[in-house]
């Protein structure tokens, strides 16, 4: 996977680098949810960390490609994920404020 | 080469707060490194040529979102023993899962490339070193993408008005100003001359009467201009 610079424009440091980085990202956040299965706060926070490889992805492919349409939409993606941050933050405290506990297992009320 | 020397120890210290992230043992830890994690990125962004989005990426997160998950994650008074628990249970499917998603994403990246075509099928060229890349971003994002940017306006209102409704409590006692019975009375508004230098008290200046005590309290706390 190391230093593949194909396809790529004068940059030292190629595309693959990049997608590299993300793809490490993104298991990571992905691990992060499988291990902390109690706490909804880390919870958030890798899916925080799967939306930044996802940014970092179209930052690379828009250097790459000299094209300014993966910068325009890693924007959105941040504005979106502003704002699930926010809403699932509410959630865990109103929830925290009923059940006295973040615990992801308990969450089965609604019997879904 | 000094791009390549920053951006390996970005990189690296990247991927290592974001493992810190995931396995740190406080919350308060966790959220302290995706601080980290995401001053690192932005430097990513740095080196991409991304000037805008890597401060938006400091701005918005590290002074925003990272902060709000601090501010949460020190409010709620959590048992963080507790949580740890089945963490080896865990640890073993999600390495699983991970690296099974791992060697997709190799595979796929393995067998792609760009299309020959890739370089005329861009939407919007970068305009080169003459146009800073803020400007080149305010240039289309307010132009081609502007329904877009509405609509992400409108989406940032909605999370704000819902976390306000959810988390929004009424308490019992708390007095709130009732605008229409402070609007509606009578007879309580008075207008004075007052010499200077004389106090309200030696003039004798009638205060108006208290109200009933069946009256609602709303009328006799609310606000500040409530008796004068």
């Amino acid at each position: 996977m190391v230093p593949g610079m194909e396809g790529t424009t004068e940059m030292t440091i190629g595309l693959a680098h990049y997608l590299t980085v993300s793809a490490i990202l993104l298991v990571l956040g992905i691990f992060g949810i499988f291990l902390n299965r109690k706490n909804v706060i880390v919870i958030l926070m890798s899916v925080e960390l799967i939306l930044l490889s996802v940014n970092l992805n179209f930052v690379a492919f828009s250097a790459s490609l000299q094209d300014l349409n993966g910068q325009i939409f890693a924007m959105f993606v941040l504005t979106v994920a502003a704002a699930e941050a926010a809403i699932g933050l509410a959630i865990v405290v109103i929830y925290f404020r009923n059940r006295g506990s973040i615990e992801v297992e308990g969450i089965s009320t609604l019997k879904g | 080469m000094i791009a390549a020397l920053a951006f390996y120890l970005f990189a690296a210290i990247l991927i290592a707060s974001a493992v810190m992230v995931v396995t740190a043992r406080n919350p308060v830890h966790s959220v302290l490194f995706l601080i980290l994690a995401f001053f690192n990125a932005a430097a990513l962004f740095l080196i991409a040529g991304a000037e805008f989005l890597a401060m938006i990426l400091v701005i918005v997160y590290v002074g925003a979102v990272a902060v709000l998950f601090l501010f949460v994650v020190m409010m709620l008074d959590i048992d963080f023993a507790r949580l740890r628990e089945g963490f080896q249970r865990y640890a073993p499917i999600g390495a699983i899962i991970g690296g099974i998603l791992f060697l997709e994403l190799v595979f796929v990246v393995g067998s792609w490339g760009f299309s020959s075509q890739a370089s005329e099928l861009r939407l919007a060229p970068n305009p080169g070193t003459g146009v800073t890349n803020a400007e080149a971003i305010g240039r289309i994002l307010y132009t081609d993408y502007v329904y877009l940017f509405q609509a992400s306006g409108l989406v940032l209102l909605v999370a704000m008005i819902g976390a306000i409704v959810l988390t929004h409590r009424q308490r019992e006692g708390t007095r709130r100003q009732n605008i229409a019975s402070q609007v509606y009375r009578s007879g309580s508004v008075l207008l004075e001359k007052v010499p200077s230098g004389a106090g309200i008290a030696t003039l004798g200046i009638r205060r108006p009467p208290e109200p009933e005590p069946e009256a609602p309290k709303v009328t006799h706390g609310a606000g500040h201009g409530g008796h004068h």
